[in-house]
């Protein structure tokens, strides 16, 4: 039917769209946005001590976005908890410094120092080891000195097999372990949050959203992200396919020079294990333009993930997000 | 590959425009294993760019290959480590492609017997279900079981994909064999559109473009009916209902009531009503961080801020005073879908979920267990995972329910074990019982706090149906409709000759509508007005006209008052009556 509201006070009938049927269709990104908000919604309303984890990438950004629409006009009713691995690029931390000031976030950061001082490093455990102690164990011992009850998480189902099957109100036991097996129907948009003590929930708002849904989400609505997604000259590494950004915390392999390559990021991590890719877009629209002919998953430069067929989903059991 | 047409490339631009243009679509796949569902979704994938270089190149590096061309398209979207040892996949999983014209979300779930659970949490989101049938083997037991489930989820199309078409010869007479054996079933799901498509996944026949070998099928391919198939999620016509999820109480000044729009149409200066206080306000604005909205409908996530504090908290329900309003009961009669190991034990409490609002249930009886595959009746005394039940449920406190069949938001209903904290079943609930005591209450309540006003929720009760404007230009069809009206025992008023100016109608109409009263108006409207309308936001104006009989046209307005939810639908509740 058509629904044209006529209210004496506000409207004349020629101000009635010509089509009102497709006035009530959301577009899919404003379809996937109600959904989300209403995920953060349930978990400031189920749980006792929630946390958003925040990684600073461009999900991170999204979500957090999504946070405080979720809560306007109030604040944010949890914190942000950053696992600092402390091999982030620099850029990373300064941007997450300045972001989360303005817009008055409360802001905890952790970081596995005891694995640190014992010399954890990505070059002498390999990428794997080094993950497993500075992010995982990180995690998991963060999340459990804050006592917190909910993790939210960026993860997206599109990014990797896994998650593809993970659900939104992601259960963990009191080991933070997740078990594909043994997850909680859900249904509809009722999710269950019920825990006992020691046990957690992890909640994926972005579960339903691509990556193009992402970039798309950023360039509408003109979210903040960190300068190192958009290409520039770069002093980088070139390993095979690989391009390391050159920092003064990589060690370099024998015989190896750094070159000026103009790059970009896919996605964030440290700057070990994280390559860049060769690009020229350094706006938005070029980089959705750059990801429609670039059809390869974001993850893959990402270089741990390849390391064993399946390794992501280790990881997940582990208690990796 | 042979087919017709080629698929239309992407335009970038389309992709800078940023919103972008489209809409989403949820769907499920189901078959039984081997039918081809892991090829048809990797084809759909790979042909629609929805898989990425990486992976493409995994699978063609893989060592398994279970397919008789050189790509195994199956293995684009295998799943877990220990289930692709298997070679099986085990639980819901979702998948995600893009066309210019839509974004596809797919819940892709397992076809074998133990996993009904996951079908059933697919389809609770979905709009359309692909159900895949090998052309070898035709309709089998789970073929009937993946089409039941669809429909008590209410998905409103069931897409019948007769695969591996190559295999018999793209041979009509075998399609046509299958189709006619689901259409008997069809008059058992109620509600549902049927569609059959003739493909080959392997092949890519009729997949994405219209296919040469099947000359003889006319409709459209897989991608194409995907793109096109009309939702009626998208209709805003059923009644608003607005479950509270949260209260945003920055300062304190201002305390707005979150929530998701489960159905219906809502502006600022609609009146409405808090179940179950029975408290009235009136919408002030409807607030979000992009600024306040004129008018949000469902599934907008919003926030609603009212002209007056009245006692609203998380698990509370709000509607339009001038709206028939939900049931109100302790006694639910629901299908249950029992999903945990442990079986139903009837004299257990379990937590049940509504909307955002949690309250101690018991499942007082199971009346039957049905089965999936005949639809016939199977008399019960527990229920085990995966099987499915007609019950009914006591709830410690009243609910507000519509039928799941008509608002799926408010009849849905999700029980947890309070030991466990599982998740152990998922219900629709088709009605309730009346609840004498629940009923009384709420009509106390709801005056209670209008000593001196009575209120058109209150007409609407006594008239059993809201106010609407009929306008009719012939004064004998205007006559005709307030005979038929009073006849079937509803407020009716005739008023001659007005021209109704909508910019500013008269205030007595407004004491009419709100009267709950059927205004017939022999009359017209000025030059250039939209003739479908709502007046004060809520209130239908329908225009009647004559063509045919004069009876014809009288059913056709009774009809268009059910249609907006004026008067009751006929009593043909659908849920239970179509096994
Ligand atoms: N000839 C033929 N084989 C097919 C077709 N679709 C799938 N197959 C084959 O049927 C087998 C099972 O397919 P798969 O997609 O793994 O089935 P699933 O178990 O339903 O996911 C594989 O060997 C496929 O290559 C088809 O349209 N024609």
């Amino acid at each position: 039917m058509s629904a044209a509201t006529l209210n004496p006070a506000s409207g004349s009938p020629a101000a009635i769209p010509p089509e009102p049927t497709n006035r009530y269709r959301l577009s899919h990104l404003r379809a996937l946005e109600a959904e989300s908000i209403h995920i953060l919604r349930e978990v400031a309303a189920q749980f006792e001590r929630p946390v958003m984890l925040y990684s600073i990438g461009k999900d991170s950004s999204v979500m957090l976005h999504l946070a405080r629409k979720a809560f306007f006009p109030g604040r944010l009713p949890f914190p942000l908890l950053h696992i600092d691995t402390t091999y982030e690029y620099p850029e990373m931390i300064e941007f997450r410094d300045r972001f989360t000031a303005e817009i008055g976030a409360d802001l905890r950061v952790h970081t596995n120092w005891k694995a640190i001082e014992e010399g954890a490093n990505p070059y002498d455990l390999g990428t794997s080891k080094c993950c497993g102690l500075l992010r995982t164990r990180a995690l998991v011992d963060g999340l459990r000195e804050g006592g917190y009850d909910a993790a939210l998480g960026g993860a997206r189902r599109d990014e990797e097999r896994s998650r593809a099957k993970e659900r939104v109100f992601s259960f963990r036991d009191t080991h933070g372990q997740w078990d594909p097996k043994n997850q909680r129907p859900e249904l509809w948009n009722v999710y269950n949050g019920r825990v006992d003590k020691g046990e957690s929930i992890r909640v994926f708002p972005l579960s339903n959203w691509t990556e193009m849904d992402v970039w798309q989400y950023i360039a509408s609505e003109n979210i903040s992200i960190v300068p190192l997604y958009f290409a520039k000259e770069r002093e980088v590494l070139v390993r095979g396919e690989t391009l390391i950004p050159y920092q003064s915390n990589v060690k370099l392999l024998p015989n190896e020079k750094p070159q000026i390559v103009r790059c970009r990021m896919r996605s964030l991590g440290c700057t070990p294990c994280s390559g860049a890719v060769r690009s020229d877009a350094d706006t938005l629209p070029k980089i959705i333009e750059e990801l429609f002919g670039f059809r390869r998953s974001e993850r893959e430069n990402r270089v741990i993930d390849y390391d064993q067929d399946g390794s992501m989903e280790m990881k997940k059991r582990e208690g990796y997000f | 590959m042979s087919t017709l047409e080629q698929p239309a490339l992407l335009p970038v631009s389309h992709f800078l425009a940023g919103e972008g243009e489209k809409d989403l679509l949820r769907f499920t796949t189901a078959g039984s294993v081997d039918d081809g569902k892991s090829t048809l979704i990797g084809r759909l994938l790979h042909d629609t760019n929805g898989a990425y270089e990486d992976q493409i190149e995994a699978v063609r590096k893989s060592k398994v290959n279970r397919s008789t061309g050189n790509f195994d398209f199956s293995l684009l979207t295998d799943g877990l480590k220990a289930e692709r040892e298997q070679g099986i996949t085990i639980d819901v999983a979702y998948r995600y492609f893009a066309t210019p014209r839509r974004k596809f979300i797919i819940a892709d779930t397992p076809g074998h017997e133990q996993y009904t659970r996951n079908m059933a949490t697919g389809a609770s989101t979905a709009d359309l279900a692909i159900i895949l049938v090998d052309a070898r083997h035709g309709v089998l037991a789970q073929t009937r079981r993946h089409a039941y489930i669809s429909w008590l989820l209410g998905i409103e199309h069931l897409v019948v994909t007769v695969n591996k078409m190559d295999l018999v010869d793209y041979s009509a007479a075998r399609f046509h064999e299958i189709r006619r054996d689901l259409e008997v079933l069809s008059h058992r799901l109620p509600g549902a559109t049927l569609h059959y498509i003739p493909v080959s996944a392997l092949e890519g026949d009729n997949i994405v473009a219209r296919s040469a070998n099947t000359p003889w099928y006319e409709g459209p391919s897989l991608l194409d009916l995907l793109e096109n198939v009309e939702i009626a999620r998208y209709t805003p016509t059923k009644a608003f209902r607005f479950p509270v999820q949260y209260v945003i109480r920055p300062d304190l000044d201002f305390r707005g009531f979150a929530g998701q729009v489960a159905s219906g149409t809502v502006r600022p200066g609609d009146s409405l009503l808090a179940l179950p206080s029975g408290q009235q306000a009136v919408v002030d604005r409807i607030v979000t961080f992009d600024g306040d909205l004129e008018e949000a409908f469902a599934p907008m996530a919003i926030t609603l801020k009212l002209d007056r504090e009245i006692d609203v908290s998380r698990g509370d329900i709000l509607i339009k005073a001038s709206e028939a309003p939900p049931s109100v009961s302790r006694h639910l009669e629901a299908t249950l879908v029992w999903m945990s190991p442990e079986p139903l034990h009837a004299e257990r409490t379990y937590l049940l979920r509504h909307g955002s609002r949690e309250v101690s249930a018991r499942v007082g009886q199971i009346h039957h267990r049905i089965d999936i595959e005949t639809y016939g009746e199977i008399s019960a005394g527990s229920l085990s995972m995966n099987e499915i039940a007609r019950v009914a449920i006591e709830t410690a406190s009243p609910l507000y329910i519509d039928p799941y069949r008509e608002i799926h938001a408010m009849g849905a209903v999700v029980l947890v074990d309070p030991i466990s904290n599982n998740t152990v079943a998922a219900g629709m609930v088709s009605h309730t019982r009346q609840d004498k005591a629940a009923e009384r209450r709420k009509r106390q309540t709801a005056l209670a706090f209008q000593v001196s006003r009575v209120t058109p929720l209150e007409r609407q009760h006594r008239h059993g149906h809201r106010g609407a404007v009929l306008l009719a230009e012939d004064l004998t069809l205007a006559e005709s409709l307030d005979r038929a009206f009073f006849d079937r025992g509803w407020q009716s008023l005739l008023v001659e000759g007005e021209t109704l100016d909508l910019r500013t109608p008269p205030a007595w109409l407004k004491a009419a509508l709100d009267g709950a009263n059927l205004v017939v108006l022999a009359g017209s409207l000025p030059e250039g007005a939209s003739t479908q309308a709502r007046l004060w936001g809520d209130y239908p104006l329908l225009t009647v006209t004559l063509r045919g009989t004069l009876e014809a046209a009288t059913r056709k307005a009774v009809d268009l008052l059910a249609a907006h939810r004026v008067v009751p639908a006929d009593e043909q509740s659908g849920d239970g009556e179509g096994i």
